[in-house]
């Protein structure tokens, strides 16, 4: 295809972006006649949610997190020593008693970090909290730019040691569900409703962490010649499959493990028992 | 069956322009280019619009329609709102000639400061040998037709012109991701590192993954995710990775 060329125009002040010297002249920001504004909207909607929800029960739920045998996922593993008694669960009082406060802001650390800088996640909050951009071909509303290549945001870089952490915790949460196939007594070969609802919980959570970019690249992307390598090659694959659906996968885990969390609230609270399958 | 649509087009040029009305037929099956051309033959024969195969191969007829970076041959008007006007505006991130007509000639700068493919040593052209799923990936991404509408979109440079000298844009950094899981590439034997630079020369760091390049490529190749990701987290591996930092200062010949 042709083209002419020519020289770059000197920078003007009185237009940016899509008004900059020499772009065709179209007052308007953007063209768009679609609901554009509504994935940005749902996807604060959502994340807005979480988040007021994960401080209420991080600040304020530690008498509701242990309901024997279910332990809530926001306080697994306990590093202090101010956690309910778990009977075989993850409760080390690493910290410990000197921490007065939840034992849930220690460990929620790993996980909100490890989500901060995922790379789905990135672009969710971006586009959502900071329109940047609010949605494609619609310009932001911001003078400047720098995206991720200086402090504060290079640090999404550190992303992998996040992913690092998340294997442990995925691994203390999979005992927790195992965990649940006791009775409140503590004798094994039982199954409620919690422990179902751990089990998809941490199913979601590992599929969410094996997908993460970063996995992809660890356990294989990172090769240039697959046909060295055939069992990275071959995981490369499977990594890759989950990858593509990185997205979901972040979603459904999120509100999976409110709804561990909200589960274990429940019963703690007496709202309800569990009801028991055998 | 045909129907008559409005259709409002950009026309002007560097010096100004304006959205200019148009009532023209519509055909079953037609695609926008048909349209711009049958207004190109009935009304405005100045109209300047840029084609080639109508078949969605060349990367020509790159435009705006409603808003959206979208080659003009390969939207139906059936997949368009029905009854609505069609805006079709020139790509709003490079400088344009004339109606939808843009000087792209920042990707083919940008193309040039990539580092070209660097043949492996003792092998002659011809000689050349690599394993199918040694090259999956870059085939993916050779499937580029350059219609720059990922460059288009990209809110890097779309709306901000002052970052278009430091960032190469979807397609160049794809390039580079491609150069760097070539079976073959030699770069690494003659000091070139294409992860380091790819971040220090050529601006991967703008680049914040929100995938709007990957939303409007025609081919659908999977830019952020196949090509950008994955050389972020090269990049990770040769700057903040400290193993793998130490190891490269340990043994200075890899
Ligand atoms: S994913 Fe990166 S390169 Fe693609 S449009 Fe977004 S910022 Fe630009
Ligand atoms: S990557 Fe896709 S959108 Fe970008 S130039 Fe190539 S075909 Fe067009
Ligand atoms: S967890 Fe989302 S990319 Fe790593
Ligand atoms: S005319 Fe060739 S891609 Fe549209």
């Amino acid at each position: 295809m042709t083209t002419e060329t020519r020289p770059p125009e000197a920078a003007d002040s009185t237009g940016r972006g899509v008004h900059s010297p020499g772009r065709a002249a179209i007052a308007q920001r953007h063209l768009r006649l679609d609901r554009w504004w509504l994935p940005q909207v749902m996807t604060a909607a959502g994340l807005l949610l979480f988040i007021g929800y994960s401080t209420w029960r991080a600040f304020f739920g530690l008498h509701t997190s242990y309901a024997a045998p279910y332990v809530s996922p926001f306080y697994s593993p306990c590093l202090a020593a101010n956690c309910p008694k778990m009977d075989g669960g993850a409760d080390w009082a690493l910290f410990g008693g000197w921490w007065s406060l939840s034992p849930a802001l220690i460990v929620l650390i790993f996980p909100l970090g490890f989500r901060l800088t995922c790379y789905y996640y990135r672009k969710a909050y971006y586009r959502s909290f900071w329109s940047s951009p609010p949605a494609c071909a619609v310009a932001e509303p911001h003078a400047k730019y720098s995206g991720e290549t200086r402090f504060p945001l290079i640090l999404q870089n550190i992303h992998r040691y996040f992913f690092y952490v998340a294997i442990p915790v995925a691994g203390i949460l999979t005992w927790d569900a195992i965990l649940g196939f006791r009775d409140p007594q503590g004798h094994w070969g039982h199954m409620g409703l919690g422990t179902l609802v751990l089990l998809v919980n941490v199913s979601l959570i590992w599929a969410y962490t094996a997908s993460c970019h970063s996995c992809r690249h660890i356990v294989g992307g990172r090769l240039r010649h697959f046909s060295k390598h055939p069992v990275r090659y071959r995981m490369w694959t499977w990594v890759s499959k989950l990858n593509a659906r990185h997205m979901q996968l972040a979603w459904a885990s999120l509100f999976s493990v409110g709804l561990a969390d909200l589960y274990v609230y429940l019963l703690a609270s007496g709202a309800f028992s569990d009801p028991r399958f055998f | 069956m045909s129907y008559e649509a409005t259709f409002r087009v950009w026309r002007g040029d560097a010096e100004g322009g304006e959205l200019t009305d148009f009532q023209v037929e519509v055909n079953d099956g037609e695609v926008v280019l048909d349209v711009v051309h049958r207004i190109q033959a009935t009304q405005a024969p100045d109209l300047a619009v840029r084609w080639n195969c109508k078949a969605g191969k060349c990367g020509s007829c790159s435009a705006e329609i409603n808003g959206r970076p979208r080659l003009m041959c390969m939207t139906r008007m059936s997949t368009l709102p029905p009854g609505e006007t069609v805006t079709i505006t020139p790509m709003r991130t490079f400088p344009v000639l004339r109606d939808l007509v843009t000087d792209v000639g920042f990707n083919y700068q940008k193309a040039r400061e990539i580092p070209a493919f660097i043949p492996p040593q003792g092998v002659k052209p011809g000689e050349y040998r690599m394993q199918q799923e040694d090259v999956n990936r870059s085939q993916e991404f050779r499937k580029c037709i350059e219609c720059f509408l990922c460059q288009d979109t990209c809110h890097v440079v779309r709306d901000h012109e002052e970052n278009k000298p430091a960032f190469a844009g979807p397609r160049f950094l794809m390039r580079m991701a491609e150069l760097d899981m070539h079976p073959l590439d030699a770069a690494g034997d003659q000091g070139l590192d294409r992860k380091a630079t790819a971040q220090e020369e050529h601006g991967l760091g703008y680049c914040n993954i929100t995938k709007c390049c990957t939303e409007v490529c025609p081919e659908g190749i999977k830019i952020t995710d196949n090509a950008l990701i994955p050389l972020k987290e090269r990049a990770v591996d040769r700057k903040y990775d400290p193993l793998v930092w130490l190891g490269s200062k340990i043994s200075r010949r890899r």
